[in-house]
């Protein structure tokens, strides 16, 4: 899959090179114009960047992954974001989607990382376990921490894909084996976007990869380093169940009446109240449906440390230090009650203790009371 | 022996006992409201979602009693720095040698329950005892705490730039999941400490019969005689005279 010794493709001559109409290419430019939510007088300035822009060299590293990230990817709704963006043109090196393999692979990785020094894209998907030497992901003879810090140093910027480049994800869950660790905690130099989810959606990577593209630059990213555009707002906070949650009317088991009627699944642990993410908008599967449409709550997968923060179909609030099945609400009961019966044997205790000194100023309140003149 | 005589002492100034029930009131509103958003209860009706805002309402008390807890607060925050020495800010830094000294004696007498064979009355507190300033401080920590996540998980649906002073709070903490976590522990605290709370203040009007429980509706709490000025006699007479 080298291509680097080939002059450099604007992505619109690729794309007509791959067999797609002009009216095609318009139509691609219009769906990312409205996947990064901009105004519609902005397409022409996406088409006008595609047409110019030089392809932009991209290095896509897997490390500890289920390959989630790269499925979702090339099944975003429009097909030149896998033919172009991902499949033929774009990516100089990915381990799932190249054509090379061995040395040559490695070969073509060198090569771009050399050519393209401080120009390139760099692409993580997956976490770096930094555990027994980072033993536990190697390739190509190196560990993962060791090829993922060599191509960072030359990298223009670093997009972490998915929970597992941004948060950690599973692999990172207690006790975290393997020291499966997210990228920004080990590259602190370079502008890193982080897109988290368990996988992200498809659209939402290839926004943000569009964006740089497009623009130069990196989105508008918020305080966690994810793109504003996709990660502003809640699932709960777009969900078409909201209504119901308004009602207060909830499906109290996943097989009655109400979940029937489609009510809202906070009661059965939808974590849509705490996640931020763009599925209730743009949902998936080219916009067929999303967990919640699909009667099933939201496990929260964009957000940080979801796989241990308490069951996904409860709503309980655990407590650190406290065994699995306890939560806030019990410990508290516990606590109070313990506490109830604590303060009870105080005031017996107290009024044992103080006795003489209680006596004797009964005695004397009594005395007055009985003195009283007027 | 005598009865001791006692003389009436302003000591919770009207804002302090303002804040006081205003207080009570919104946690009370706040906790009740909170564990229903926290769990909601199964709601029997056949109406249409349309028709229905009843959890709506729930969170909308809840967020209303924030702000005037919030707001509340920030006005005894001010009276810390105007009010009274009982009021003062100073009181609830119970850090000074003599307040410390105070703890260990409030400690020993109240908490532990021993008797001592010569009372000084000196080591009675006419305001907060240094205990109490101290679980007090604790409590505007975790009242801060309250308000720092509250308004962050508030922040996103809030067109106001007061909530949204607080958008850094999740992030901070990692997410929502974690703010949300904290801001239902800590009231636990809040529930705990009343608990404490209510029962000390019956205990020290029991023992030692200075109307503990009465001065946060009047404000006056009744100090022995002896431990006001000579000179305050006098200042009674010209009162009266008046």
């Amino acid at each position: 899959m080298s291509i680097n010794n080939e002059k450099r493709n604007t992505y619109y001559e690729s794309i007509i090179k791959q067999g797609y109409s002009r009216r095609d290419f318009m139509k691609f430019s219009t769906y990312m114009a409205a996947f990064m939510g901009l105004e519609s007088t902005m397409v022409g300035q996406i088409a006008q960047s595609l047409e110019n822009t030089p392809r932009l060299p991209v290095i896509w590293e897997h490390y500890q992954e289920c390959t989630c990230c790269s499925e979702s990817f090339i099944r975003s709704n429009h097909p030149i974001v896998a033919d172009i963006i991902l499949d033929r043109i774009s990516l100089d090196y990915s381990l799932t989607l190249m054509a090379a393999s061995g040395h040559q692979a490695e070969a073509a990785k060198a090569e771009t990382m050399k050519k393209y020094h401080g120009e390139y894209i760099l692409c993580v998907e997956g976490s770096i376990p930094l555990g027994d030497d980072g033993n536990y992901c190697c390739i190509a003879g190196k560990s993962a921490k060791e090829t993922f810090l060599e191509a960072a140093e030359g990298a223009k910027a670093i997009i972490a894909w998915g929970s597992c480049a941004s948060n950690g994800c599973v692999q990172a869950a207690k006790p975290n084996p393997t020291e499966a660790t997210p990228i920004h905690k080990l590259v602190k130099n370079k502008p890193i976007i982080r897109v988290p989810g368990c996988p992200p959606i498809g659209e939402v990577m290839a926004g943000v990869i569009m964006h740089v593209v497009a623009f130069g630059r990196l989105p508008k990213l918020d305080r966690l380093g994810r793109p504003k555009a996709f990660y502003g707002k809640r699932v709960h906070d777009t969900c078409y169940r909201r209504p119901y949650y308004d009602a207060g009317l909830f499906a109290e088991t996943f097989d009655d009446e109400n979940s029937k009627k489609g009510y809202c699944l906070y009661k059965l642990g939808c974590k849509g109240p705490m996640t931020y993410n763009a599925c209730a908008s743009m949902k998936w599967n080219n916009g067929v449906s999303f967990p919640i449409q699909s009667g099933h709550g939201c496990i929260g997968c964009s957000e940080e440390e979801f796989w241990d923060k308490g069951p996904f179909y409860e709503r309980t609030t655990s407590v650190p230090g406290f065994a699995v099945e306890s939560n806030a609400d019990t410990v508290g009961k516990v606590a109070a009650g313990v506490l109830a019966g604590g303060l009870a044997v105080h005031a017996v205790a107290a009024n044992i203790s103080k006795r003489t000194e209680l006596m004797d100023r009964i005695k004397r309140g009594k005395k007055n009371e009985k003195n009283i003149d007027s | 022996m005598e009865t001791k005589n006692f003389k009436r002492v302003m000591v919770w100034e009207l804002p302090v006992r303002f804040f006081h029930w205003v207080n009570v009131i919104t946690i009370i509103i706040l906790a009740v409201t909170g564990f229903i958003i926290a769990n909601p209860p199964a709601l029997q009706s056949s109406a249409e979602a349309t028709n229905l805002h009843s959890f709506g309402i729930v969170r909308f008390i809840h967020f209303g009693a924030a702000y005037i807890f919030f707001f509340n607060m920030i006005l005894r925050i001010y009276w810390s720095f105007v009010g009274n020495k009982y009021a003062n800010w100073r009181a609830f830094w119970p850090f000074s040698k003599k307040m410390w000294n105070n703890f260990w004696h409030v400690m020993k007498i109240d908490v532990m329950l021993l008797n001592e064979d010569h009372p000084d009355v000196k080591n009675i507190s006419i305001g907060h005892n240094s205990v109490a300033s101290l679980s007090y401080l604790v409590l505007f920590l975790v009242a801060l705490i309250q308000v720092f996540t509250g308004f962050a998980l508030y922040a996103d649906t809030s067109g106001w730039w007061l909530p949204k002073l607080f958008n850094w709070v999740s992030p901070l903490l990692g997410s929502d999941f974690v703010t949300r976590t904290i801001h239902h522990i800590s009231t636990w605290i809040f529930i705990l400490f009343s608990l404490v709370h209510v029962y000390l203040v019956f205990y020290h009007d029991w023992l030692e019969g200075r109307g503990e429980v009465s001065s946060m509706f009047g404000g006056y709490k009744f100090v022995s005689e002896t431990r006001l000025k000579k000179s305050s006699k006098f200042h009674d007479k010209k009162i009266e005279e008046k």
